[in-house]
């Protein structure tokens, strides 16, 4: 072992054994289980450590294998950036193979988990590859490793038909994707080489070259708008709110968590690595896709009231936020302000880390929840703190990092995107400024609305009483579920406190991709203090924030408990009624109903009441009311596209006679025109 | 390191958490007035809280930890807050420790964990109140935000001290841009500390109730930590208005001898503000809650049209 790709590379062959030690063990499920994850967890550590000293060595080191097609040997490179996509891949999937071994247990005496644990272990292998790969086409290769691996997994409760639709939409929206990121590799290859050999395939060739403006411009949107497909930005995102739900939870957690950034390392590479130079437009165009998934992603979220859905579509907003930072990045690498980049190139990746982290931890705890209840409608929850202490202030701490609250990790990468929001006025040019402001306002409101839905989603879920009607016996998630929750919950705390270590380690990437670094220690303070740019423009420190409220709880508690006995548990207040029911609490319907009412525009809701028996009407027995709501894009863009697409296959299901008499005619017209163009 | 600017922390500390209740008490003996009744006199606020730290607490069944700890929570951000915002001097220890970004947020998490205690018990009230303290919130902390950003636009930085010191300098007095800041940020104080015609402390009435029906279910020592996080949070934002818009009277880095004056200057300030805020309240009435986007839309396009002048005129 004397490189990190080594280590790296043995992560993936390990994992790809899978499917041989799945076959041997595939009589004692138990025993699979165990190994299986076990697997994961050694293959993730070993990819950790690979990516970690890649990061902080700074260096690249490359292998070359000799396979697939002749001539055409696969390269695999490990540079600072993969090196922090396989970091931010390999953690999750360590934590959630831990939380694995327990949550697959579940499954047990109701179905055969083979297929799960292989297709799982492929799924992580692909990810890998898809961050190491250094040529086109074992970029593809490994991307439609992982993306066949999740439809597998997506489909792995396939008896409920959800889960088949689910699984097929996935499945279509990844493939369109893919056919724009082949086109747009097909772009860079060709120039590189002036259409001439193959040998443009490899991203030196790439990378060595200089593409003509307008050819850039066709394979920068190209491998954009692929990679938006699969990582689910507004107004490609249909496919994400069905498909991960329907997934088992920890496929989930890793599908949200790092399937989704796979598809922000492409950008990443394809734009600061790849094509290098490039218009400013570009960047606003990425940021006002990336502002549209933020806001329009936890508006949808809000209305949820499908646990893992709801969760799902805060996977949209994230993505948002993390395109905010990558399009400042490239706005401000394109008029040349290289230390203003790094600043928002550090914020976007920040926040990949830190999504990947929280939203592992929130669909981990959703899974538990769901293990526990076998119920996914929030509707009928409630009170599940007191069944699951632990399940709950894990969830609890997912919910406050998401919700960009100090001092966990959501807050930090969210508040290092305002700074370089405020440092637009070094910008030229009036319309960006004018952008700008705008931009930081809808990032705000995007905050302020995530921390209303999570308050709706851990309180109807957690807290007050159960809403259902027959209340399920309740028990905590497992010993293995709750160590992979834990140790997830201490890096989200960890990334939000100790942020300026992680900047200082992450910062070779910047320096490699931009030319600045962003030097976080600027000025007279030390690593306590976050001070991007100057230390008289803004600084926060996360350890101190923590330990400041951390004393002042402790003191005032402290101060206050001098007398033991003083708490009286009493019944609920209920105002003299005496009737007070679990049915009369907030739900989630009801808790999102100012929200819905302010922001309904941008739905279609259809809501009715409608009084239930005889009687007069202004006293009705009963009211049914029902809410539906549906994604306007739905009806905009998907529709239409679907319409088009069976008209035309109609119209081309004509050709089909049945007769071979016609086909032999279509053989022949084809070899005849075939041989006019060859001429 | 000297040890002059840890003494001024200390006091800043020790003026937060005395002189909130004196200003509380100051808004509510000027509205009395104002309306033809009898106040019940400047110290009121001290007494409530005495006398709620001396009751037993009152516990639904099934109250869990989070409601416990939510009380606690609220005060011990409203007092790092304390720490942070420049009351006295600019030479705060802490004043690195976090921006006005982050001052947003650690009033957000307390929010966070109110409407979390809101939902805790499981009542109709509790959640109502949660729900509509989480809309009006996000709508109001974007306009904050924005406010917030003019300033710092001016001023080149986001630190609070470093503002200050820029205004200071006289580089950015008197602008268009301020003003609409000042504007937006007026009607936000209104709508974050829950004061008329955003939602009135006063009611206990169903309709109209929104932080009360979140904190209507504590009792003895929690509540009294509650209402005293809120006239600190009161305080707070009055002071944070002071140190953005007229910080004339704070004691500048390294001058103890200005810190008295200071403070004398601070409370003038904080009786200048009570008559405001009573003025405003005493002359509106309290909105219809979806009235409150409007009124939030206007302090969210104020606060929009300050950072668009700042771009365009300065």
């Amino acid at each position: 072992m004397s490189e990190p790709i080594d280590l790296a590379f043995s992560a993936i062959i390990l994992l790809l054994s899978a499917p041989v030690i799945a076959m041997l063990l595939n009589r004692s499920q138990h025993l699979l289980i165990t190994a299986g994850f076990s697997l994961a967890v050694a293959a993730s550590a070993l990819a950790v450590a690979a990516g970690v000293w890649t990061v902080s060595n700074g260096t690249a080191n490359k292998m070359i294998l000799v396979a697939g097609l002749p001539d055409l040997p696969f390269h695999l490179r490990l540079d600072p950036l993969s090196g922090f996509f396989v970091v931010v891949i390999g953690l999750l999937s360590l934590f959630v193979s831990i939380y694995s071994i327990g949550y697959a247990k579940g499954f047990l005496g109701q179905r055969r988990i083979t297929s799960l644990v292989i297709f799982y272990c492929i799924f992580i292998a692909g990810m890998f590859m898809v961050v190491l790969a250094d040529d086109a086409l074992i970029f593809l290769i490994s991307w439609e490793v992982m993306a066949a691996a999740s439809y597998f997994l997506v489909m792995f409760e396939d008896e409920r038909i959800e889960n088949r639709r689910a699984a097929l939409l996935y499945m279509v929206v990844a493939h369109v994707g893919a056919i724009a990121i082949l086109l747009s590799f097909g772009v860079m290859a060709g120039l590189a080489t002036g259409f001439k050999d193959f040998s443009g395939y490899t991203f030196d060739a790439m990378r060595a070259s200089q593409f003509p403006v307008e050819w850039a411009a066709v394979a920068f949107f190209l491998a954009f708008f692929g990679f938006a497909a699969k990582a689910g930005v507004i107004p490609l995102h249909v496919w994400l709110p069905e498909a991960h739900p329907v997934a088992p939870s920890n496929v989930s957690a890793l599908m949200s968590g790092v399937m989704l950034k796979t598809a922000i390392y492409g950008i990443v590479r394809v734009t600061f690595d790849l094509i290098k130079i490039f218009p400013w437009w570009w960047g606003a165009v990425v940021l006002v896709f990336g502002l549209v998934s933020a806001v329009m992603g936890v508006l949808y979220a809000l209305m949820q009231h499908d646990l893992k859905r709801l969760l799902a579509y805060h996977s949209v907003e994230n993505i948002g936020i993390i395109l905010i930072g990558i399009g400042l990045a490239m706005i401000f690498a394109s008029v040349k302000l290289p230390l203003l980049a790094a600043l928002a190139l550090i914020a976007g990746i920040y926040h990949t880390l830190n999504h990947a982290m929280f939203k592992g931890l929130l669909f981990m705890g959703a899974g538990a929840v769901l293990h526990a209840t076998h119920e996914r409608n929030m509707e009928e929850m409630g009170g599940l703190i007191h069944s699951m202490p632990w399940t709950a202030a894990l969830f609890l701490v997912g919910c406050i990092s998401i919700s960009a609250l100090p001092p966990f990790n959501g807050f930090v990468s969210e508040w290092l995107t305002f700074q370089a929001f405020l440092l637009s006025p070094s910008l030229p040019g009036s319309l960006l400024k004018l952008l700008m402001p705008m931009g930081a306002a809808l990032l705000a409101l995007t905050g302020a609305l995530a921390a209303a839905c999570f308050v709706k989603a851990f309180g109807v879920t957690f807290l007050g009483h159960w809403r259902g009607l027959r209340k399920p016996r309740v028990r905590e998630a497992n010993w293995p579920m709750r160590l992979g929750m834990v140790m997830t919950a201490l890096v989200c705390l960890f990334l939000g406190i100790m942020p300026t270590l992680v900047i200082e380690w992450m910062d070779t990437i910047p320096g490699q991709l931009v030319g600045s670094k962003m030097g976080t220690s600027a000025g007279a303070f030390g690593w306590m203090w976050l001070t991007p740019i100057t230390h008289e423009r803004a600084s926060y420190s996360g350890i101190i924030v923590f330990l400041g409220i951390l004393a002042v709880v402790v003191i005032s508690y402290l101060l206050l408990h001098v007398k033991p006995g003083t708490i009286q548990r009493v019944p609920i207040w209920d105002c003299g009624f005496e009737k007070i029911s679990e049915r009369m609490q907030y739900n989630a319907a009801s808790f999102s109903m100012p929200i819905r009412r302010i922001f309904g525009f941008l739905f279609s809701i259809r809501q009715r009441v409608r009084p239930v028996g005889n009687g007069h009407s202004a006293f009705p027995k009963r009211i049914h009311y029902s809410l539906r709501i549906r994604d306007r894009f739905w009806g905009w863009l998907y529709r239409p596209v679907a319409d088009v697409s069976f008209w035309v296959s109609r119209k081309v299901g004509r050709l089909q006679q049945g007769r071979i008499q016609a086909y032999l005619i279509y053989s022949f017209v084809t070899i005849i025109v075939l041989l006019v163009f060859s001429i | 390191m000297t040890i002059a600017p840890f003494i001024i922390e200390v006091l800043q500390f020790v003026i937060l958490l005395c002189v909130a209740p004196l200003f509380a008490g100051w808004a509510k003996m000027l509205k009395c007035w104002s309306q033809g009744r009898t106040s019940p006199g400047l110290f009121q606020p001290y007494r409530d809280i005495v006398k709620l730290f001396s009751k037993d607490v009152a516990l639904a069944e099934n109250a869990s930890w989070i409601f416990r700890f939510t009380p606690y929570l609220v005060f011990g951000s409203a007092v790092l807050v304390g720490g942070i915002i420049p009351i006295l001097s600019t030479d705060l220890p802490l004043a690195a420790t976090a921006d006005v970004i982050v001052l947003v947020a650690l009033f957000a998490i307390a929010r966070f964990f109110t409407a979390l205690a809101g939902m805790d018990i499981g009542t109709a009230f509790g959640g109502m109140g949660s729900s509509r303290e989480m809309m009006i919130s996000s709508l109001a902390e974007p306009a904050m935000l924005m406010a917030i950003f003019t300033i710092s636009l001016a001023a080149k930085s986001t630190s609070l001290s470093q503002m200050v010191q820029v205004i200071y300098s006289g580089q950015s007095l008197f602008r268009p841009s301020i003003a609409f800041a000042l504007l937006a940020f007026i009607l936000i104080t209104l709508a974050e500390t829950g004061r008329i015609p955003v939602d009135n402390p006063a009611t206990h009435l169903e309709l109209t109730m929104i932080h009360e029906a979140m904190i209507l279910e504590y009792s003895g020592r929690h509540l009294a930590l509650m209402e005293w996080a809120g006239m600190m949070k009161l305080f707070l934002f009055v002071s944070l208005g002071i140190a953005a818009f007229f910080p004339w009277g704070i004691a500048p880095a390294g001058d103890l001898a200005a810190i008295p004056v200071a403070f004398i200057f601070l409370l003038l300030k904080l009786c200048i503000a009570g008559i405001f805020l009573v003025l405003i309240e005493t002359g509106l009435a309290k909105m219809r809650l979806f009235r409150l986007t409007e009124f939030l839309g206007a302090a969210f396009l104020l606060a929009t049209l300050g950072m668009l002048s700042h771009f365009i005129l300065e």
